[in-house]
């Protein structure tokens, strides 16, 4: 099978510090990598190379078996890559809608903004999202952590993504909030969706992904199938920076 | 994912009957400008006797403001991107100089056209216009790509334009200006009595069609609409201040002795009792449509909505694809091109350019637009509050000057109003929410 997303050998430095450093991984249909590390690790850094905010030194992505050139975030958008930033990368000023659709909004055949029509189809993917979504016109400054993030959330599910890109999806995130974020992602991996996951959370990496990859001063220690590491040597990766002696 | 918004802590106030502002889905903030508004207009009135609510007074009210009032829409999406211009008077005299000396000298001796020839105006604006959105773009991409701060461009810009134009004239006073071109300065250009009817008619039919078409819009897409009463009443007090503004215009009188000139001019004698009213200016008509097609951009383009996400967040609009740095060019372009319009207004208002048109334009221009409600910390702002704060500072100044306030004292004033302003929309925001 042809990974859907393949990232080879990708490096990149900020001055002189060299924030990605060779890395390789891939990620496959319908499954849930996940991205390990301290911060500053360079989980971030890579993810970002990919969702087309930051453009790489030196390496190569191919999407479907294809060298892919992705140079802005339109440019990820283009091959439905999603991402779900750590900061969330909403407009305060602005309500749902227009967050949801931005840099993407539906216009009449005039070319205005369709407005009526935005709001009406945010208010159909909020109500599967987070049915206790009520807030549509208000700008999302005014809403709390959780609605803030299923607005972000949202605007990667709504365009038909097929690779996901979360960075920290539950950071903010109450336990009943992290739980459905938990569901969401096995429906989206059940629909087929590659999915890019970051946290620092080891333990509910350990339940959603299927294999992990960790981070460390830039360069990949190495990527396991989460059946067979332990939760400690997936700890011992991330601090001790080597891979753990394998029992076989 | 959220269930916060439906459990309350115990002993919390049950929600409140709603108001009626939310009701009527009025904007609090704009009501309150008009409350202020309608205050110092009031308050000027007593104060001169009755002399200040003129006919008269207000007209010239309504044309001393146009210029500053489009430059001030356009103030509102750079400040609303989270930038400034500080060049705007100076580029107003630019545009200015290169209007005044297209007229007068480069079009009659270059393309030979003789003076009064009918192209002489229009050829005029639109080398203005580009002068004026060349330079514009000039600063969006000194400040956009090369990343030296608006502040800074635009600081630099006034010292340059104002005297780019001053070596473009030679420094001399330039007038009179072509007739036409004067038509757009105010008293010189009126629409009269009729057409101000017609117009007035026709732009309240536009608002209730614009009325009652979004709110069948809202009731096909099933989202919640405002009682029916309540958008009668909104339509009613709409239609009422355009018609008003309209009758207050069409009851100011040319006086009989300018008639009678104009009646000789055409080689005839007056009629005895003849009269006729100026009407809405041209000028006034200008600052409309600007005022339509700002707003339009602002809330119904591709554009609008980038800039005012931009403003609320520039990471987030550019990792949405946003293309934020030809964004400032367009806004600082757009800022050019209605300086070059108040250029047009301001010039033909005084029926000549002279070096220090626009003096001082640039601080009454950026409190217009902060009076209005133009947050400098970005991402908000509206093109009617800066065209209200325009007038705010105008019927403050001009009410000044009627009562014989000291000259000192009414710039007192009026810095201190600008100040208090935004001190009570911190108070407002804080408490409502809002931004």
């Amino acid at each position: 099978m042809t990974p859907l997303v393949d990232i080879r050998n990708l490096s990149i430095a900020f001055g002189g510090v060299q924030a990605v450093d060779d890395v390789s991984i891939d990620l496959y249909p319908g499954e849930v990598v996940g991205l390990l590390g301290h911060n500053g690790a360079g989980k971030s850094t890579l993810i970002k190379i990919l969702s087309g905010a930051y453009r790489a030194d030196s390496g190569e992505i191919w999407i479907d078996g294809k060298k892919a050139t992705i140079n802005s975030p339109r440019d990820a958008r283009a091959y439905h890559i999603e991402t779900i930033h750590q900061t969330l990368a909403l407009a305060d000023n602005l309500p749902a809608p227009a967050n949801l659709f931005l840099g993407r909004e539906l216009r009449t055949m005039f070319g205005f903004l369709d407005d009526s029509r935005m709001e009406s189809e945010t208010r159909k993917i909020m109500a599967r999202l987070n049915p206790n979504f009520r807030k549509i016109a208000e700008p999302v400054s005014a809403l709390s952590g959780g609605q803030r993030q299923s607005v972000a959330i949202a605007r990667a599910v709504y365009f038909n993504a097929r690779i996901l890109i979360m960075d920290e999806p539950t950071a903010a995130l109450g336990v009943h909030e992290t739980k459905m974020v938990a569901d969401l992602i096995m429906e989206l991996k059940a629909q087929g969706l590659g999915i890019f996951l970051i946290s620092h959370d080891t333990r509910e990496m350990m339940e959603l992904c299927d294999r992990v990859s960790v981070m460390k001063n830039g360069q990949l220690i190495g990527t396991e199938r989460v059946e067979d590491v332990t939760e400690d040597d997936i700890l011992s990766m991330i601090i001790m920076g080597k891979k753990p002696e394998k029992a076989a | 994912m959220s269930t916060s918004d439906t459990t309350r802590p115990a002993g919390a106030k049950a929600p409140a009957r709603p108001k009626l502002t939310d009701t009527l889905e009025l904007d609090t903030r704009l009501l309150g400008m008009i409350g202020a508004f309608i205050v110092v207009l009031v308050v000027f009135n007593i104060l001169t006797d009755g002399r200040f609510l003129t006919p008269r007074n207000i007209f010239n009210l309504t044309i001393q403001t146009v210029s500053v009032a489009i430059m001030a829409t356009g103030m509102v999406f750079v400040i609303v991107t989270r930038h400034i211009d500080l060049s705007v008077g100076a580029l107003l005299a630019t545009c200015s100089a290169v209007m005044a000396m297209m007229q007068t000298a480069w079009l009659p001796q270059y393309l030979g056209l003789p003076l009064g020839h009918p192209m002489i105006p229009w050829l005029a604006i639109c080398a203005g216009v580009v002068v004026g959105g060349l330079i514009g773009a000039f600063h969006g991409y000194l400040s956009g790509y090369l990343l030296i701060p608006a502040f800074i461009v635009t600081l630099g810009g006034l010292l340059v334009w104002r005297n780019v134009g001053w070596y473009l004239t030679t420094g001399q006073t330039i007038g009179p200006l072509d007739p036409t071109f004067q038509m757009f300065g105010g008293i010189n250009g009126t629409l009269g009595e009729f057409w101000s009817w017609v117009l007035g008619l026709a732009a309240t039919a536009a608002a209730l069609v614009g009325l009652w078409a979004k709110r069948r819009d809202k009731m096909r897409h099933g989202f919640p609409v405002k009682p029916l009463w309540a958008e009668v009443a909104l339509g009613a007090i709409i239609a009422g201040a355009i018609l008003g503004f309209i009758k207050i215009l069409n009851s100011y009188e040319v006086p009989v002795a300018r008639l009678r000139r104009e009646f000789e001019a055409r080689g005839e004698v007056m009629p005895e009792g003849y009269t006729e009213v100026y009407g809405l200016p041209f000028s006034v008509l200008l600052l409309i449509v600007v005022a339509v097609v700002m707003t339009v951009i602002a809330r119904k383009t591709r554009l609008g909505r980038y800039i005012f996400a931009a403003g609320g967040n520039p990471q987030a609009a550019e990792l949405s694809g946003i293309n934020t740095r030809l964004l400032t060019v367009k806004v600082f372009t757009i800022m050019g091109i209605l300086c070059a319009i108040s250029a047009v207004v301001a010039s033909a208002r005084l029926t000549n350019h002279s070096n220090d048109i626009g003096t001082l334009d640039e601080l009454r221009v950026i409190a217009a637009a902060v009076i209005g409600g133009t947050a400098l910390a970005g991402g908000l702002g509206t093109i009617y509050g800066a065209i209200l704060g325009a007038l705010i500072m105008q019927s403050l100044q001009s009410g000044m000057a009627m009562v014989g306030v000291d000259a000192p004292l009414q710039n007192i004033v009026v810095g201190s109003v600008l100040v208090l302003a935004v001190l009570i929309d911190i108070i407002y925001r804080r408490r409502t929410g809002k931004g």
